[in-house]
């Protein structure tokens, strides 16, 4: 292994950020970041099932049968989704009520496969335990940081966690820019946070 | 022939471990989920429903077999007498399925409302739903015995304008609702002896 546990947790913060380094992943990070609380809740859920998949089946990597290895990845993300799935309905009712089918779409976020495929079936199971906490945080934040933008441009209000929320942030004048909590809006936005990004990684 | 018998192997191990694990889990959980939906879901919509009931409508309710279905029944007590029961139905919306809680009055088999419970209709539009109040307010006092429509199709409903593919969904539910209740009335009445006090 020549980079370190530490490398392989930080790439995941920046140099391999999802979605904005990796570009995957979108279909959750276009569909549900209209507020932070949404980012923060499907990354959680995301990073969850990154990590307890990624431990799996590093465990396993021996045994999987290398033609066979994609449906046995998919049983096991699969069954971590559902656990999510019912864990959510269980305990964060509201939260499972405001990320809906995004929650089961898990299963095809190409992360998760992403990183089974290309990390945890080649790595022991305490890099691949960093590579998915990297990884998960990384979604996270970007999650949230997508949230945030299109949540204060798009209702010029900033909900942060249950009940936390910031009003008027532009002032009472501030006329909401509707556009940004549609889909198009998260296109958009995306697009330029990729730009910036672009910009800022060149130096 | 080795290969194969181990992908064969490795795969069903696999999945019967799999399913094994959320069959636990969603017995474990099962209980709890239906719980948080009553409070969070069912309960506001109830609860604004049976409005005035002595009891506790979440508490007092029970399960009717209807068919090969088990409907949980929300019992409301008004003036002493349990003659108001609320029951979930749900109709084909415009995005998907619109779930509508309907409370009937036992004694004159009539609604005395309606309430949308979970839809993903169209903000705006076919959402006006569950937030106007206006538009299923409509339904009380309907016998709970002929079909509903909306007035574009004969029927007494005005409809959401912009939004006649919902207010459809939900008609066809509140219909859906009376017959239901029309086939488990004898049922109804036979357990609701048992909350008079």
């Amino acid at each position: 292994m020549a980079k370190s546990l530490a490398q392989e947790f930080t790439k995941g913060l920046w140099k391999e950020i999802p979605p904005f380094r990796l570009v995957l992943g979108l279909c959750p990070t276009l569909g549900v970041t209209t507020t932070v609380e949404n980012g923060l809740g499907m990354g959680m859920a995301t990073a969850f099932v990154l990590v307890a998949s990624n431990i799996l089946i590093s465990m396993l990597r021996k045994i999987i049968p290398s033609k066979v290895r994609i449906a046995c990845y998919i049983i096991v993300i699969a069954t971590f989704v559902t656990v999510v799935e019912l864990l959510m309905k269980a305990f964060a009712y509201p939260l499972y009520l405001s990320l809906g089918v995004f929650i089961p779409l898990i299963v095809v976020n190409c992360i998760l496969l992403g990183r089974a495929e290309a990390f945890a079936a080649k790595n022991g199971v305490v890099a691949s335990i960093a590579d998915g906490l990297g990884i998960g945080l990384g979604f996270t934040l970007s999650l949230a940081a997508l949230g945030a933008v299109r949540n204060i441009l798009g209702t010029g209000e900033l909900t942060i966690w249950k009940g936390v929320v910031i009003h008027h942030i532009f002032g009472l004048s501030y006329h909401p820019f509707a556009f940004m909590v549609q889909a198009p809006g998260a296109f958009i936005c995306l697009g330029l946070m990729l730009c910036i990004m672009n910009i800022v990684g060149k130096k | 022939m080795k290969d194969m018998i181990k992908m064969i192997v490795v795969l069903t191990v696999l999945s019967s471990l799999s399913g094994g694990l959320l069959a636990a889990l969603r017995d474990g959980t099962k209980d709890r989920i239906e719980m948080q939906e009553l409070n969070l879901v069912k309960g506001p919509v109830i609860h604004q429903l049976l409005k005035g009931a002595t009891n506790d409508p979440l508490k007092d309710r029970f399960k009717v077999k209807d068919g090969d279905v088990e409907r949980n029944i929300f019992v409301g007590v008004f003036d002493g007498k349990p003659d108001v029961i609320a029951f979930e139905v749900t109709g084909k919306g415009f995005a998907s399925d619109v779930g509508l809680m309907t409370a009937i009055n036992v004694d004159t088999d009539k609604f005395i409302g309606a309430g949308v419970t979970t839809h993903s209709e169209t903000p705006g539009l076919g959402a006006r739903a569950k937030s106007d109040p206006n538009f299923t307010a409509q339904f009380k006092g309907l016998p709970a015995s002929a079909p509903l429509k909306v007035t574009k199709d004969g029927g007494q409903i005005n409809a959401l304008s912009g939004a006649t593919i919902t207010s459809r969904g939900v008609c066809a539910a509140a219909t859906e609702a009376a017959t239901i209740y029309q086939r488990i009335k004898p049922q109804l009445i036979a357990k609701l002896k048992d909350y008079s006090k």
